[in-house]
């Protein structure tokens, strides 16, 4: 995986250069932190009252109730700030569909919709998804009727292992929510957030253009 | 990732307060700065969270008589599909990241994200950019690093919008002043530790882009080693203005080969004057690249560079970017 092979540690330090560190002041950055922090000191007292009055709210750093708007039902957590939406749906609310992959954003396992925009749950703090409308690949079918979506993926046989189909089911939602008939090229566009290591995207893209006539 | 108490501020006034404070942190989309804090290089006591801030304009493309006024937490995915921005500009957000990504992530964030130096982003590494006193890059993995100013910190810039801002003439607009886009990045030469000029507490608000960047004919070329997810290897943005047939003014921008939007002042000049033609573009891409100080394993990025940038020249001219006669 190209883009997270650039942010994993190369072992290879070797016998690197050592370089001085530059200021356009010659001050040594800590110093001169220091030295602001001083003089900052002075105004905040001095403005500490009409700023109470203003200070925003805050969530935490304790665990809190947190409710969010999850395939239609508010469901409340109490999670602190630091919990991803990823974590929150699987960890606390017991919804396993959306796949931890990468944690970074970069693999797609993770997808959900948030107001309807695709995103990368691992990437999202919970908090930030309050007074949205999250949909999980949970909320896509009827009881026991699937979304034509998943019923593509099944007749087309479009998995192997099964890991990234959450995410590309997800995936291929929002595409098809803003694109009723998607070209090839729009196919692979939609889907290129996700990853699927088992390599199974050719029937991937015949599963998005079944369901495709279908929704 | 560290615990942190999570500020909801309504105005970027208070916003500004709760960031100046010790050890907090503005969050827009969060993208890179989620990934700081799992890589436990930023440790907030505080997150500032600026999608707290109602304000319609930091969410909205607006066209005035003066330009265009892009919110800060305007998303790339946004971007893309504007009709009213440059298509330059629309092209480069529509190619950065993933949907998933780009539905999040914002303007300001991206132009204000921190370098993706395997180095930098390893806490286990102690570089020169976080504070200590080694460049890992000069002699260890190189192969996505800086060709031009890069002796003491070898990062390179990886926003895609960076370079058409710059190009486009934008300027970043913060709730204390205002930042002509090639002045906002900080150059090697400057400061090693930081990438961009804003302070404590300051908070862009809006990128502007003037009136009369309606007139350039512009275009962004990138090469990757995939068509998404990856950021690009060299990126090129050219932005022409032409009486008649002849450039009267152009910007070139390199993204990727150094610590900034790299203009090339030399091949601006060198087009000046001049029709574009195959031989000119790829003789100002030759000329971009004359002073570009690979390390070992980036000698690619040179003649990669001088392709992307000769295609973006040609492009932004309206001309075929592949010629029979080979490159």
């Amino acid at each position: 995986m190209a883009s997270k092979t650039k942010s994993k540690t190369s072992s290879r330090s070797g016998s690197a250069k050592a370089v001085s560190r530059k200021g356009p002041t010659g001050l040594s950055r800590r110093g001169f932190m220091q030295g602001v922090g001083v003089a900052g000191g002075v105004a905040l007292v001095a403005t500490e009252d009409a700023r109470a009055a203003a200070a925003p709210k805050t969530r935490g750093p304790k665990r809190a109730p947190v409710t969010l708007n999850v395939n239609g039902k508010d469901r409340t957590v109490t999670i602190e700030p630091r919990v991803t939406l990823l974590r929150a749906l699987r960890n606390h609310m017991d919804l396993t569909g959306a796949k931890e992959g990468c944690d970074r954003g970069g693999c797609g396992a993770c997808s959900v919709q948030v107001d309807g925009a695709l995103v990368a749950s691992c990437m999202m703090l919970a908090v930030d998804a309050v007074g949205k409308k999250v949909l999980t690949i949970e909320g896509l079918a009827k009881g026991d009727q699937l979304h034509p979506i998943q019923e593509a993926f099944v007749k087309h046989d479009a998995l192997q292992c099964g890991f990234c189909t959450p995410g590309m089911v997800m995936a291929c939602k929002a595409l098809l929510d803003g694109n009723k008939n998607p070209t090839l090229a729009q196919i692979k566009k939609g889907l290129s957030g996700n990853i699927c290591r088992c390599g199974t995207y050719t029937r991937i893209f015949a599963a998005v253009d079944t369901a495709a006539k279908q929704v | 990732m560290r615990n942190f108490s999570y500020v909801m501020p309504q105005t970027i006034e208070a916003a500004s307060i709760a960031a100046a404070q010790k050890n907090s942190v503005l969050k827009a989309g969060g993208i890179d700065l989620l990934d700081l804090m799992k890589g436990d290089l930023v440790r907030p006591d505080h997150l500032v969270n600026l999608l707290s801030v109602g304000s319609p304009a930091l969410r909205e493309v607006a066209v005035k008589d003066d330009g265009l006024h892009i919110g800060a937490l305007v998303t790339l995915a946004q971007l893309a599909a504007s009709s009213t921005v440059p298509s330059v500009l629309a092209h480069a957000a529509s190619v950065a990241a993933t949907p998933q990504i780009r539905n999040v992530a914002t303007v300001g964030g991206n132009i204000a994200q921190r370098p993706r130096c395997w180095y930098f982003r390893s806490a286990t590494f102690n570089c020169a950019r976080k504070g200590g006193n080694t460049c890992f890059a000069q002699e260890g993995d190189n192969r996505y690093h800086a060709l031009f100013d890069n002796g003491d910190c070898a990062v390179v810039q990886a926003s895609s919008t960076a370079s058409p801002l710059v190009a486009l003439g934008a300027t970043v607009v913060t709730n204390r002043r205002r930042i002509a886009a090639g002045e906002f990045f900080v150059p090697t030469s400057v400061d090693i530790t930081k990438e961009h000029v804003l302070g404590e507490g300051e908070i862009i608000s809006e990128i502007f882009i003037p009136a009369s960047a309606r007139a350039l004919k512009a275009a962004y070329r990138e090469a990757g080693e995939r068509e998404s997810n990856d950021w690009a290897l060299v990126s090129a943005t050219v932005a022409l203005d032409f009486d008649g047939a002849l450039v009267k003014t152009a910007r070139v921008v390199l993204g990727a080969v150094a610590a900034v939007p790299y203009r090339v002042i030399s091949v601006e000049e060198a087009l000046r004057g001049k029709p574009i033609t195959a031989a000119n573009a790829a003789r100002a891409a030759e000329g971009a690249f004359a002073k570009a100080k690979p390390f070992a394993l980036n000698t690619y990025k040179v003649s990669l560079g001088k392709t992307i940038l000769k295609r973006a020249i040609l492009a932004a001219a309206g001309q075929p970017e592949l010629s029979t006669a080979g490159g």
